[in-house]
């Protein structure tokens, strides 16, 4: 597996395990005038990294966590989870790439309602094939991970903010991916529960989760080991690891 | 299974299949169970029809059982050029000698009103006529006896009447409890019964019945009959009513008319079976419009539940499963109507049957039908919602959140 990236941008250190990398990527919309919301991206993220991409509305944010978590193909340019390029892979391919290796936090958290906690970190495992009792028993424990074994029955909508956001975590990390991307993971939270959930995505980095964190606020980005700023759908600086 | 590329494929089991099918009734019960109606309205109608119709014709049966239907009847045209009213003297003699003929009974109609008492005004007849019958004429009909006796061969001599039961209703008399007379032909007369309905020969229900004898002696009546009531050995049945005119009537033939009275009432049941049919028209319509409502409310909840989808596809479900997914819901949706439905239909029927006096019949076909029609249109319904949700892209329905 070789790994073409931009001189000044390119991350991982030599030997580290390189789970996401973009190169040349660019994103094209087909609307009139067409909208080019990626303009030739080069990104990798190594194995046990903790990326915070910052950017401006606009900045072409989304449709990069996209194109990372193989919810949208690029334009142009390959994209590669994993050790798959995803040029090669079919739809359905896709679908079994991010059951299996990327975990998704939204900020909607996007929970089932009228389920539990437990059932909507289970979820998390649904199209990957486990039986049921082994999602339960893994989403018992990504659950304890995060600090909410005292919340397992509650249904979702008698949760706090805070503590549903605790619950998307729990469910992208239950499966064990390979990267977790995470789309403004704080952008519905207070300042109090946005610490608690910094601090949380810090903590589970440390246990060796690879986390890329897309988010408009600076303040958070730079607190984590490496910040790359996007603009104008270009990686406009990439500070490498900073330990 | 793992393919080629070394990715093992997303997968859903068949229980979790039913699970995220039944996510949307779970959240939205009160949506889900009002969509449901319809097709438990379409379904309840349409067992509720064919069990009707089923408990309905079991009953018909077992009535023509009771009744018979090897019951025949001959009966005197009446008007110009189709006859004077009266069959040969000798008409009930010669049908009897007819081989598979097992009984007779003669029937006399008499130029004879009949008044509650002889201060009634005499244009006030009730509608009430007076027949000369033969003492077997109860066996023959398989009539009964609501209260009191039927004519016998001694009553059969005497000034003494029987009613069929609309006479006496009209008479004011229902029982026959004391002396109850009436003014028959400017005489008393006893009622010494009341008769039950007869249910193949209604004309007889509105009659006073007197016997040959009392009609001769005491009402000056010539005893020519009017019409003559035929049992014969069933498995003869068609050809006694082919040769019955000639014998009745060697000279005139086509003024005698030949019916079998449980025709009559297979052509009341005919005639509701083209009600059924009309009843069944209207429950399809029930349910298509219940189908209609589910496909409204699965593409709503396509529409609502964008998010939901596009949080699946990132979960790793494939287009496929989220289309099993809505088209599920669907099913499930219209498996509950048609469960629901099935089971109305039966309260229904059993209801009505109960009150009829019939026994509930619901036919095995209406109940597989029923719940396999409300599984076929949850199908069709269901399609165009689930193939939109599998062909929504994951971006755009997280996007949309």
């Amino acid at each position: 597996m070789t790994f073409i990236v931009s001189e000044e941008r390119s991350v991982p250190a030599a030997g580290a395990e390189v789970v996401l990398s973009l190169h040349g990527v660019t994103k094209e919309y087909p609307t009139t005038p067409p909208v080019r919301a990626l303009r030739g991206v080069d990104f990798a993220v190594a194995r046990g990294e903790l990326v915070g991409v910052v950017g401006p509305s606009g900045s072409g944010k989304s449709t990069l966590l996209h194109i990372m978590g193989t919810l949208d193909r690029p334009t142009t340019g390959d994209v590669t989870v994993a050790g798959y390029n995803i040029k090669d892979l079919s739809d359905k391919d896709l679908s079994a790439l991010r059951s299996r290796h990327i975990g998704f936090v939204f900020q909607q958290f996007h929970l089932l309602s009228g389920y539990t906690a437990l059932d909507n970190v289970a979820d998390g495992l649904l199209y990957t094939g486990l039986n049921v009792t082994t999602r339960r028993e893994m989403a018992h424990r990504a659950l304890l991970r995060v600090g909410l074994g005292h919340r397992l029955d509650h249904v979702a909508t008698k949760l706090s903010g805070g503590e549903r956001q605790r619950v998307a975590v729990a469910r992208a990390l239950v499966g064990t991916p390979s990267i977790v991307l995470a789309d403004e993971p704080t952008g519905n939270l207070d300042t109090k529960n946005s610490e608690a959930i910094v601090e949380l995505i810090h903590q589970i980095n440390d246990e060796g989760v690879t986390f890329v964190v897309i988010t408009h606020n600076p303040e958070i980005a730079e607190a984590f080991p490496r910040t790359a700023g996007l603009r104008d759908g270009r990686i406009e600086y990439d500070t490498g690891e900073r330990r | 299974m793992s393919r080629g590329n070394g990715l093992v494929p997303s997968k859903l089991h068949g229980t979790d299949v039913l699970r995220t099918a039944s996510v949307g009734l779970h959240t939205r019960k009160l949506r889900a169970a009002l969509s449901a109606l319809g097709i438990v309205i379409g379904i309840a109608a349409m067992v509720g029809v064919l069990g009707l119709s089923e408990s309905s014709k079991s009953d018909l049966l077992a009535q023509l059982d009771r009744l018979g239907t090897n019951l025949l009847t001959v009966q005197a045209g009446t008007g110009i050029g189709i006859g004077s009213g009266e069959l040969p003297t000798e008409a009930a003699g010669m049908i009897s000698r007819i081989g598979p003929v097992e009984q007779t009974s003669t029937i006399s109609a008499v130029a004879a009103n009949v008044y509650k008492s002889d201060y009634v005004p005499e244009g006030q007849t009730g509608g009430i006529t007076v027949q000369a019958v033969d003492v077997n004429l109860l066996d023959t009909l398989a009539g009964s006896v609501a209260d009191g006796k039927s004519l016998d061969e001694a009553t059969a001599t005497y000034p003494t009447a029987v009613l069929g039961s609309v006479a006496a209703e009209r008479l004011g008399i229902r029982d026959v409890t004391g002396t109850q007379q009436i003014w028959l032909g400017d005489q008393w007369f006893t009622v010494i019964g009341v008769l039950d309905e007869f249910e193949l020969n209604p004309d007889l229900d509105r009659a006073a019945l007197v016997g040959m004898t009392t009609a001769e002696e005491f009402l000056d009546h010539e005893v020519v009959p009017s019409s003559i009531l035929i049992r014969v050995d069933p498995a003869f049945v068609d050809e006694v009513t082919s040769v019955l005119a000639a014998t009745a009537s060697p000279q005139n033939p086509e003024e005698v008319q030949v019916a079998r009275p449980s025709d009559a009432l297979e052509a009341k049941e005919a005639a509701d079976d083209a009600f059924t049919a009309l009843f069944l028209g209207l429950g399809a319509v029930a349910l298509l419009v219940g189908g209609v409502g589910i496909a409204n409310v699965m593409v709503i909840s396509v529409l609502e539940r964008r998010s939901e989808i596009g949080l699946r596809r990132a979960l790793g479900a494939t287009k496929r499963h989220v289309a099993v997914q809505f088209l599920g819901e669907a099913l499930l949706l219209s498996a509950v109507g048609g469960i629901g439905g099935v089971a109305l239909g039966w309260a229904v029927t059993g209801v009505y049957a109960n009150v009829r006096g019939w026994s509930t019949l619901i036919p095995p076909i209406a109940i597989a039908g029923g719940i396999a029609a409300a599984l076929l249109i949850g199908a069709v319904a269901g399609l165009y919602p689930a193939i939109r949700a599998a062909r929504l892209s994951p971006t755009e329905a997280l996007r949309s959140a």
